[in-house]
Order: C-alpha cells, then sequence, then structure tokens
C-alpha cells in the first residue's frame, strides 16, 4: 500500500494538484448556487405567531392563501404553543398574533407590546355524554351544575388527565364548583382528545371535549352533546398586532393588513362555513364586531 | 393495520400522482440537508485532519470538544440558533430567521462535529508511517492532507453518511429556527410531526415512508461509493 501511494505521488504530483484545484473550485461554486438559491428570503413577509390548535384546524390553510393573493404580503405562520407565541409577540419577534389566551392578551395589551386586538371568532368545550344522560344535566346552562350533578350521582366521567388544554379547562370548571374530584366513577384517561371520548362511550360516562374533535371522532361514538354554551366553556380568539411603535423592526402595515383582514366580512364568513363539510357543523362561530362579555349569553 | 395499509397506499398514490407540495417539501429537505452536509465536510475534513495530525497547544482539549459535539442536542442548537438570528438578536439584522438558510446553519453545527470528528479517528488510525514518509516524498502541506484523506477514504464517507442522516432525520432545529412555515421551511420531518398533531396519520406514515426511501437512497449511493473505494484501495 505504502509502496502503490508512493509511486502515484511521484507520477502524478502534478496532475493531483491540478485535479484537487478543480474539485475545490467546483465544489465552492456548487455551494454559492446552492446559498443563492436557498437564502433569498422575500422582502414583504408578515410572521404571524399562532397556537398549534388554532393551526391544527386548517382553518389557516383556508384564510392565508387568500391573504396573500389579496395584499401580496408573503405569510409565516409560526404555529407554537399559546406562552411561546405571546412571548415572540411580546419581545417583537412576530408581526401579529392569534391567540385564545385572553387573559395573558390583556397583559401585552397593558404593557403596550400590542395594539389593535380584536375579537374573531370562537370555538367551545361541550359535555358530551350518553343519550341515557343519567345524570339529568342534558340542556343545563351551567357547566358547573352539570358536573355538580354527575359527581353527585356518582355517573361515570372521563378525564383527559394529561394536564392539556382541555383538561386544564375541565380542572377550571372543578374549581369554580369548588370541589376536587376522586372516586371510583372519575376515570383519568392520561390520553389523547379522540381516545378519551372512546373510553366514554364505552363505558357510557360523560366527558369534556372541544366541538372539532367530537365533530371528527362523532360517527364512531355513542355520545350526545348535553351542555354547551356557557361562558367558562368558550375559547375566544383575538387577533393583535405586535406594537411598531415599541418594536422599529415589526412590519407595521403587514401587521395591521393581517388583523383587519381576519375581522373582515369575507372572512367572517369563510368562519362560519369551515369544517360544514366534513363535519356537518362549523368549527368556530365568527365575533368580529361583538363585545366579548356578550359570548355565551 | 389498517393504518399501515392506508400510510403505505398514500405514499403511494403522493408519489405515483407527483404530488406537487410533497415534491416541493421532499426538494427542500434534501437541498437543506444536503448542503448542510456539504458545508460541514468542507469544513469538517480539513479540520479532522489538522486535530488528528496536528501537533499544536490545546489540541486534545479542540478534540474533546469535538467529541462532546457529536452529541448535540437538535433543540439545544435550534434555541442558539434562534437566539442569535431573531429580530433582536445579535444576527438579527441578517433577517435569516424563519427562512431556509437558518435551518442550513443549524444543521451545519449538527452535522460539522460528526464529520469533523469522525474524519479525525479515521486519518489517526492511519500508520503513523504514511505521513512522514509523504512528506519526506516533498509532498505540500495540501498534497499530504488529500493523499491522507483518500487513504482514509473509508472512515471519510462513514462520516459524510453519518452526518447527512443525522441532519435529514433532525426534527427540533428545524423546527424552531424554520417555523415549519408552508411552501417556504416546511420538510418532511416537521411535515410528518404536525400531520400526527392534526389526527392525518395516513398522510404522516406516507410522508414518514418517503423520508425513509430518500435517506435509504441516498445512504445506498454513499454506501456504494464507500464500498468501490474499499476494493480498489489495496
Amino acid at each position: 500500500m505504502l509502496c502503490g501511494l508512493s509511486t502515484s505521488l511521484s507520477k502524478s504530483a502534478p496532475k493531483v494538484h491540478a485535479k484537487l484545484t478543480t474539485r475545490i473550485l467546483l465544489t465552492v461554486l456548487l455551494l454559492a448556487v446552492f446559498a443563492i438559491s436557498v437564502g433569498a428570503a422575500p422582502a414583504r413577509e408578515v410572521i404571524l405567531a399562532t397556537t398549534t390548535s388554532t393551526a391544527d384546524t386548517g382553518l389557516l390553510d383556508v384564510l392565508i392563501p387568500i391573504f396573500q393573493e389579496k395584499t401580496g404580503y408573503m405569510v409565516k405562520t409560526i404555529a407554537v404553543g399559546t406562552g411561546q407565541a405571546l412571548a415572540l409577540g411580546s419581545r417583537g419577534e412576530a408581526d401579529v398574533l392569534l391567540c385564545h389566551a385572553p387573559a395573558s392578551e390583556l397583559e401585552l395589551v397593558k404593557n403596550g407590546d400590542v395594539i389593535e386586538r380584536k375579537l374573531v371568532m370562537h370555538n367551545d368545550f361541550i359535555i358530551v355524554g350518553p343519550a341515557s344522560d343519567p345524570a339529568k344535566v342534558r340542556g343545563l346552562k351551567s357547566a358547573a351544575e352539570a358536573f355538580s350533578r354527575i359527581s353527585g350521582g356518582q355517573s361515570v366521567f372521563v378525564s383527559r388527565g394529561d394536564d392539556s388544554g382541555t383538561h386544564k379547562k375541565e380542572k377550571a370548571v372543578w374549581t369554580k364548583l369548588g370541589t376536587a374530584p376522586s372516586g371510583k366513577w372519575y376515570v383519568e384517561a392520561g390520553a389523547g382528545m379522540g381516545r378519551t371520548l372512546s373510553i366514554a362511550s364505552e363505558k357510557d360516562g360523560y366527558t369534556l371535549t372541544d366541538r372539532g374533535t367530537y365533530l371528527a371522532f362523532q360517527k364512531n361514538l355513542a355520545l350526545d352533546i348535553l351542555v354547551e354554551g356557557d361562558a367558562i366553556l368558550l375559547s375566544i380568539y383575538h387577533v393583535m398586532q405586535v406594537n411598531p411603535a415599541k418594536f422599529a423592526k415589526v412590519n407595521g402595515a403587514g401587521g395591521l393588513a393581517f388583523a383587519e383582514f381576519m375581522v373582515s366580512p369575507e372572512v367572517q364568513e369563510i368562519i362560519s362555513t369551515f369544517g360544514v363539510d366534513k363535519y356537518g357543523d362549523p368549527l368556530f362561530f365568527p365575533d368580529a364586531g361583538k363585545n366579548v362579555d356578550d359570548l355565551g349569553k | 393495520m389498517d393504518l399501515i395499509a392506508e400510510g403505505i397506499s398514500k405514499a403511494f398514490w403522493l408519489l405515483v400522482k407527483g404530488d406537487r407540495d410533497v415534491f416541493q417539501i421532499a426538494l427542500l429537505t434534501l437541498r437543506v440537508s444536503g448542503l448542510a452536509t456539504l458545508i460541514s465536510l468542507a469544513i469538517g475534513v480539513p479540520l479532522g485532519t489538522a486535530l488528528a495530525l496536528g501537533r499544536f497547544r490545546g489540541r486534545s482539549a479542540a478534540a474533546s470538544i469535538v467529541n462532546t459535539g457529536m452529541g448535540l442536542p437538535p433543540v439545544v442548537v435550534g434555541l442558539w440558533v434562534s437566539i442569535m438570528l431573531w429580530r433582536y438578536g445579535p444576527l438579527g439584522s441578517l433577517r435569516l430567521m424563519y427562512t431556509p438558510a437558518a435551518m442550513v446553519i443549524a444543521q451545519t453545527i449538527i452535522a460539522l462535529p460528526i464529520i469533523t470528528g469522525l474524519t479525525m479517528s479515521g486519518i489517526g488510525q492511519l500508520d503513523p508511517g504514511i505521513h512522514v514518509q509523504l512528506l519526506s516524498l516533498g509532498a505540500t502541506r495540501l498534497q499530504l492532507v488529500w493523499l491522507l484523506v483518500r487513504e482514509a477514504r473509508l472512515a471519510v464517507l462513514a462520516a459524510v453518511i453519518a452526518g447527512f442522516g443525522r441532519v435529514i432525520s433532525e426534527i427540533g432545529a428545524s423546527m424552531m429556527v424554520g417555523g415549519n412555515v408552508v411552501g417556504h421551511t416546511r420538510v418532511l420531518t416537521t411535515a410528518t410531526s404536525m400531520e400526527v398533531s392534526r389526527g392525518n396519520f395516513g398522510e404522516a406514515i406516507a410522508l414518514s415512508l418517503i423520508l425513509l426511501c430518500i435517506t435509504l437512497t441516498i445512504t445506498s449511493c454513499l454506501t456504494r461509493l464507500q464500498q468501490k473505494g474499499g476494493s480498489t484501495q489495496s
């Protein structure tokens, strides 16, 4: 091996050199071409920070192409956890936010991080259960009252038990009621929404679910919608522009354009019918121009 | 079982019909990970060779850093690259956040220590006599590196395979610095994760199968190159 190496070196040293130079040049050229094609960023872009649950419904996949077509802006939708979306806004790293955490959003408004906060839409959690309804909660207007009857009658209740947003909402209702549920009737699934619904269906139990997942799984379930419309069960979505006066690098015009787009009659109309073709019912209820305190009444 | 069959048939139809979105996602995946691997190769091979042969102060400390870097968690890289590239970060004026270029940077940081480290150990395993003999034959420094890398090509190709495999399969860094923006920074891993969270398991399986096919194809090409190199060596 050593022998072969030394002869190849002595015979073809200049050739190796030339070959090496060509290869290096070729590599550099290739890298440059790649870098240019990969690196070019469009100038007019809007960064929208939103929550994964919003993006996962697919609503934005319908709305954003319309916005881009209309305004010529390129929207970068960054779907992250609620906490991260709000943090991106409060650091000026996004141009516009679409979130459903009103209490935390108001803090950003108070700090002057965001402006032009507008009510867009809501969707809701619902209490579902067997058609026989042993706890007699059908048609109740208060989620707490329904929970109270379920626990009083020791009817089976299946909880997510996974510390998700839905589980937190459930715990908020129990807290409002002033009790901590426990007993054989209270089943902690430790599972996602779809699986929790299946368990509730098989055990003839009640559960709290978001409307979208229930509609998606409805055909495989023996569960009816029993309680809906209580204000505590609503997820309320606001759009807000990150304040360009506070963060000079924020795209103020683009953020404002998107916020106004979300409350425009055209978009509100799309929201009101989104999901009907797939589930038979809409996933969201458009609320632009309404007073947030009137929701759930 | 139904789910697997659904996934496979979805993948088949997506490929056969030449779905434009999937094609674009697959192409971007290849471009980003391929470019990151090439840059890591261009820097990592000379660097690994220098670390294997060099006799300078701090060499063993540098070698330890490289070896530690081989296990860098992608989310950690993603976080640090984000901090640097955010608008109000030190490199914010470059406006690279949420672009494919940002993903290339993050993936290069992930692949570079792997390629450097494996090159270093490959070159280090060569008979130290070769080094001396080549120098005594009058090889220039550049020729020396080139010939040693040729000698250690099995190890260097293994380094490329390992580096490419790591970056094409990572998700943490791509998700954080790319943002999974549709049509812009969505790659196969981030798209798969998103479809899972949307409950579209069929699409997710289809995307994962496409990713596996791409990785398998590229890796087999590199492996063939490696085997060929190995057989002509002696």
